[in-house]
Order: C-alpha cells, then structure tokens, then sequence
C-alpha cells in the first residue's frame, strides 16, 4: 500500500464499483425475472389474501376474514389438503421406486435394451389429457378391459376413478405408467456409478443387496433426492389428470343443468391447485384463493427445506 | 457433485411455487353508453353454441339483424363457456365482448351483483319496454338478481320426461306417469334386470344421471331456497326433505346406488348419439327440449314420448310444471358501443321474428310471450309438451345467488352423499348444509 495517494484511492473505490455494477448487470436477468414473476407476485397474493377482490370492484380490505374462511368454514380445504399430502407422499415414493427399478433393469439389460427403453419412455410423451382419458376409459368399472379381465380370472374388481377409495391409487397408476422421465435420470446416474467400487464390493464377498445398498444407493442418492423433491413440486401442482379423470368419470361435461365439481368421487381427487382454480376462476373469490395458495407455497418450501436438511440421511456416508 | 441437484431443485422449488401464484389483473370501468348506435361500427358477439346447426342458426339470425341495421357490422365468436367469459368481462380490454350470452341461469346472480353485466334498465327505460307484457314472470326472475337487471332472456328450456313408447307398450304401460308415486311403479315395471346389471333400466335416478340433477327434481315440488332474509331454507322448508327422500326410494327401489353407479358408467356421453336413452340402456330420461333435436339425429329405433315430469302426490292440481332456465345475454360494462351493443340484444331477444325464427332454428323455447304464439313455430307436436311446461304458472328455476351456483353445488354435494346412504340424520345434514350456504353467502358479500 505504498501508493495509498487520494489518486490511487480513487481508483481502487471506482474499480469496486464498476465491478459491482457489472455484477449486477450480469445478475439482472435473474434480479428481473425474480422480480417479476417471484418477488411481485408474492407479495401481491400475500396482499390480496386479505383484501375482498372479485376482479371487477375495487379490492376491500377484509383482515383475516379469508383466512378463516378457508381454514374452518371452506369444507372441502381439509380433503384437499389430504388428497395433496396422500399423492405427495404415496405417488411420489411408487414413482421413485418404479422408475429406479426400471432404470436398473435397463442398464442390466444385454440384448434389446433400446426396445424396452423406448417401451417405457413413450407413455411419458403421451399428453396428460389423453393419456388420462385412455385410463377412464381402461379402468371403467362397467365397459373397460382392465376389469372385464379381473372379473373374468375371479378377481373382485374395483372401481377405480368411480370409487373414492380406488380413485387415488388409480392416478398413481396412471403416474407410475409415465415414469419415463424418471427412468432416463435414473439409468444416466447408474451407468455413471463407477464400475471399480462394483468389483471391489464383489471381491469383498457382498450380496446383490449390499452391493446396491452401499455401492449403487450412495452413487446415485443425489438424484433420487432430485426426484423426490422435484416429485413432490410436480405433486403441489397437480391439476390437469385429476380434473381429466372426475371429469369424464362423473359424466358431467358441463352441460345446460349441470355444474362441474372438482373432486368426484366424494372429494377423493380434489387437489389444492384445484381448490385455488375454483375459489379464483370459478367463485371469482380471489381472496381466498390466494390463501389457498399461499398455502401451497408455504407448504412446498416446507418440503423442500425438510428433504434438503435431511439429505445427509438421504445421500449417505459417502458424501 | 450433489451441489448442483441441490441448487437445480431449490431453483425449481420456487419456480414451480411461483407458477401456482399467478396473480390477478385489474381493471373495471363504469362505462356510459354515449356511443350513437346509428353511427357504422362494430360489435362482437360471444354465445356459447357450437354443434353446426347451432351455429347455422346463429349466423343466419345475426344476419336479419345486419339487414335491419346496415351501419352495425357484428363479429360473431362461438363455443364461449362462461369460465371464458367471466375472465374476459374482468379482463376487459378491446378483444373481449360487447355482447354476451350464457347458458347458465345460476351465474346471472353473480354477474348482475358483481357488476359483470351492464345494467340494462337505462336502456330498457329508453326504448319503454314492459317486461311483463314481454316476458313470462320466471323468465324475468332469472335474468335479473335483487332488483338488478343485467340480463334479458333469449330463448328458454323446459324439462319433461322423455320416454320409450315401445319399452311402455311392451310393459303394458298406457299413458306417462303422473305423480312419483305412479313413477316408482312405471319404473320397477320398465327394469328388466340381467346379471348383477340391467338389460333395460326403467329410468336413471342417480343425481349423475345427466339431467337428474337436484335442482330439476326440486322443480316438481313447491319449494323455496332462501327465506325472506336471504337465508338458506334447505332445513326449514320441508320439501328438500321430501325430494331426497323420495329420489332415495327410487335409488334404493331400483337396485341400489352402487350397481346404479356401476351401470351409470356404461353411459355414453350425453351430448352424443349414444346416450342412454338413445341406445334403449334406460327407458325414460328426465331431459329439457333440445333432446327432442338430438333424437332425430340420432335416429333412435323405437318411438319416443314425452311429458311433463310426474309432480309430488299431494301436488296433483300442478301436473304439468317444469323446470325452466335458459340462455341469458347481456352487455359488456366496458364496452365502448353499448347503444349499438343493446340494439342487437333488443333484436335477438324481443323481436318476435328473430326469436321465432332462431327457436326454430335452435330447438329450444322461445322466450317471449308473443313469440310462443306464433304460427311460425315449426315444430313437431311433442315440443308443445315443452311449450306448456314454459308457459305453466306453477314452472320454476332456481334462485339467483350473490355467488351464483355455489349453492346448488353445495346441495348437490349433500344429495349426492345421501344417496349413496353416507347420510344418517337427514335433518341435521340439510341443517349444516344450509349453514354451510349461508356462510359461503357471507364470504361472496
């Protein structure tokens, strides 16, 4: 510091900030985007929790009258927040297991592997409306094959999306059919696990379970935390295959005398982003949707932070 | 290596959070029409119709209008349901309507309270229309909400019982039932069972069963839904009692509501030719007028009848009444060619020709009183079964709600459990169900 002159100060203060600037100027599409589309946002849903709103009068102030709507007087809140916390957990660990499983059976695969890895990837491309319908229509209780088959062998068949108790394991199903996504991820992390710890834990006499239990598990656990979490966002969001499902299962298409319902059978299918489309778009009680969503907010960064702590647990020793 | 997932997740974490918090726009505008509606412009049109002959019928009554008013040029858009339209009379903006109709009767309440809808008493003031001399007293009932009118009616639907002659003839059944009780009989006599289902049903009574809705079975009994203080009368008015009970009856008389449910589910769709009723799966179907227009397309194989739909024993004196609603229009509040916009309105809704020959056109009921006598109504006899279920003094719909259907949903929700017996105290169900409408009235306020 020996040419600490008012000159040399100068320079060194004008430098920081020009590098400050450029950081920022090189940080400002996120600072946008952020802005924009998370920071805005939030905060309006946040206000307009607590404001009466209908998108056509002036929004009036209304304290926690949406809030308490919501939780106690909203009957159909609590099944909604079940349905999403069953499939979060239920749908998400089946797609987990399904699709590791598939991955592994791929890689293990000598001949045919890229038959069968197009085989399970291509439910993946069909369109969730479509492949949603074609499961209505597969596990129709009165005309589908799946149950004309069951009853023909004797087994007592259900009623799948007519059934509530069967309506959420028949979207896991469905979800399970489309773990093509999975699978890819699954068999990129499995071929990537070196093959020298393989051969190692073999020579020290270990069991296909051990093998994957403290060689290939360690390996990949990284992206099975990566399914889980990015499982459970899909779960929060999930909209389009329940509404597919009760839609065509109940009959009602919205016709001159009837009113759709989301939810059919007995609420069974009913989602939180359902519950906020229908507060929103459908009551046009944008107050209270917003609780609702921030719910679903509050909840979906709940999950993330638990899986994130947790992930030492999750990736193993090795990490 | 596990740094990046990590951050890839978070990052994606609140992305896909921030998708779900799509917030709403803005913007309402107490418009007043100074517009000349002899000036040349255009308006736009949105209605709901699509099927062909619909929008046939559409094109060719907008057309007159065009002749009779050559400085008004209108852009039709079709298929609007009123999701669509709802977003689009909040959005506002120079794409969305100036004229709009809907089909659903339920909403008018919440367009008119909410301010979607114009009002249209400046306008109606202006031109001295007389309502009463045009319109039947349901049909201005459910245009307007609490005083505020925000809707005129154009073209209407009734309700009746459609029914298989040769099922009847083959059953040695001579002439539609009257009352329920005749109905459960007809039905029990119309059911000719195969295996754990059915080779023929006498009739659908699930509240799924497409038109069975609750609030098309409450029409055949006096009732009222809210008191004189806006408050639900689902616990004190003893007739929602008396419906799902007697609905319960025929569930359970006609097999039960599983099997039903489970035969329920080989319906084809009913919009399409292979409807139930079409097909011979059920042998009478409670259906409004338009199915009459579906039957001949479909060229059902049997003969079909219909009638009005069977009245609560005690109410024999009503025989004859129906549910009505209809197709409602109206006025953008923010459009800027609202006298334009209300002369297609005045024209689609009251002048005797144009509602005539659109009837005609359509296959519904024509809304005014002028346009239901005429000589022009070119339909075959069975439609004047729905004429007089129209015209009927005792006819009825369901109330307009500051939250629309939201009532009828939440009844709906209840009926359903309580035919499929997950109901054990009918009066404390219909007593919390009517709490639970209250205060989802008090929440739309």
């Amino acid at each position: 510091m020996s040419t600490d002159t008012l000159d040399g100060r100068h320079t060194l203060r004008s430098k920081r900030v020009r590098s400050a600037l450029r950081t920022v100027a090189f940080m400002s599409p996120w600072l946008i985007g952020f802005g924009v589309f998370f920071a805005y946002p939030l905060v309006s849903t946040l206000y307009f929790s607590f404001m009466k709103y209908d998108g056509l009068n002036p929004p009036t102030w209304r304290g926690l009258d949406n809030w308490t709507y919501v939780f106690s007087d909203l009957p159909k809140f609590w099944p909604a927040m079940q349905n999403t916390l069953w499939l979060a957990v239920v749908m998400v660990a089946c797609r987990v297991v399904f699709g590791l499983g598939v991955g592994m059976l791929i890689t293990k695969i000598k001949t045919g592997a890229g038959v069968f890895r197009t085989l399970f990837y291509l439910p993946y491309l069909a369109p969730p409306v479509a492949a949603t319908l074609a499961f209505v229509f597969l596990l129709n209780p009165g005309t589908g094959p799946v149950n004309s088959l069951l009853e023909a062998v004797g087994i007592p068949a259900p009623s799948w999306f007519n059934d509530a108790a069967w309506a959420k394991p028949a979207l896991t199903v469905l979800a399970v059919w489309g773990v093509g996504d999975l699978m890819v991820i699954f068999m990129a992390a499995l071929l990537d696990v070196p093959k020298e710890q393989y051969e190692a834990a073999e020579l020290d006499g270990a069991s296909a379970w051990q093998r994957f239990r403290y060689v290939t598990l360690p390996n990949i656990s990284p992206i099975v935390l990566f399914a889980v979490v990015t499982g459970i966002i899909g779960a929060m969001q999930y909209y389009t295959q329940p509404i597919v499902a009760a839609k065509v299962a109940s009959g009602v298409m919205g016709g001159s005398g009837q009113t759709f319902e989301p939810g059919y059978p007995d609420d069974s299918t009913l989602t939180l982003p359902q519950l906020v489309y229908n507060l929103g778009f459908g009551r046009f009680d944008y107050g209270a949707a917003c609780v609702v969503a921030l719910v679903l907010f509050a909840l979906s960064m709940a999950f993330t932070a638990l899986l994130m702590r947790r992930r030492g647990g999750l990736i193993g020793s090795g990490d | 290596m596990p740094a990046r997932p990590r951050r890839a997740a978070v990052a994606l974490a609140a992305t896909a959070s921030i998708a779900l918090l799509a917030s709403a726009c803005t913007g309402s505008a107490q418009n007043t029409a100074s517009d000349d509606p002899d000036a040349r412009t255009e308006i736009t049109f949105w209605h709901g119709w699509s099927a062909p002959t619909e929008v046939k019928a559409i094109k060719e009554n907008v057309a007159r209008f065009e002749k009779a008013h050559p400085n008004i040029k209108v852009k039709v858009v079709g298929n609007i349901n009123d999701d669509k339209l709802n977003q689009a009379l909040r959005a506002g903006g120079s794409n969305g309507p100036d004229v709009a109709a809907s089909f659903t009767t339920a909403n008018v309440g919440k367009f008119c309270a909410s301010g979607a809808l114009a009002d249209l008493k400046p306008f109606l003031e202006k031109d001295k229309v007389d309502l009463d001399k045009t319109f039947s007293k349901v049909l201005q009932d459910y245009t307007q909400f609490e005083g505020k009118r925000c809707s005129l009616p154009l073209l209407s639907d009734a309700y009746g019982l459609y029914y298989n002659k040769d099922a009847f003839k083959a059953a040695g059944i001579t002439a539609p039932p009257k009352t329920w009780s005749e109905f459960g009989e007809v039905a029990k006599k119309l059911t000719k069972e195969k295996g754990d289902s059915y080779e023929q049903l006498g009739f659908m009574p699930n509240y799924l069963g497409y038109e069975t809705v609750p609030s098309h079975y409450m029409s055949q009994w006096d009732h009222t839904y809210f008191d004189a203080n806006g408050k639900s009368n689902l616990a004190k008015d003893p007739a929602f009692a008396e419906m799902l009970t007697y609905q319960k009856s025929l569930v359970d008389g006609l097999g039960g509501f599983a099997r039903l449910d489970k035969y329920r589910t080989t319906f084809g769709d009913e919009w399409g030719a292979k409807h139930p009723f079409h097909t011979g799966q059920v042998a009478m179907q409670l259906d409004g007028e338009w199915r009459l227009n579906f039957i001949k397309d479909a060229k059902v194989g049997f003969e079909v009848g219909v009638a009005p739909l069977p009245v609560a024993d005690d109410e024999v004196a009503e025989y004859g009444k129906g549910y009505l609603s209809g197709t409602i229009i109206g006025i953008a509040p923010q459009s800027k060619k609202q006298n334009a916009a209300w002369e297609l309105v005045k024209y689609m809704t009251m002048d005797t020709e144009a509602v005539v020959n659109f009837a005609n056109g359509i296959g519904n009921v024509p809304s005014t009183l002028e346009a239901l006598k005429s000589p022009n109504l070119t339909f075959d006899d069975r439609f004047k079964t729905f004429l007089d279920i129209a015209q009927h003094p005792e006819s009825t719909t369901s109330d307009g709600a500051v939250n629309g259907s939201t009532y009828q949903d939440t009844f709906q929700d209840f009926a359903q459990k309580y035919e499929k017996g997950q109901v054990q105290d009918l009066k404390k169900g219909l007593e919390e169900t009517a709490a639970q409408i209250d205060r989802d009235i008090a929440q739309a306020k």
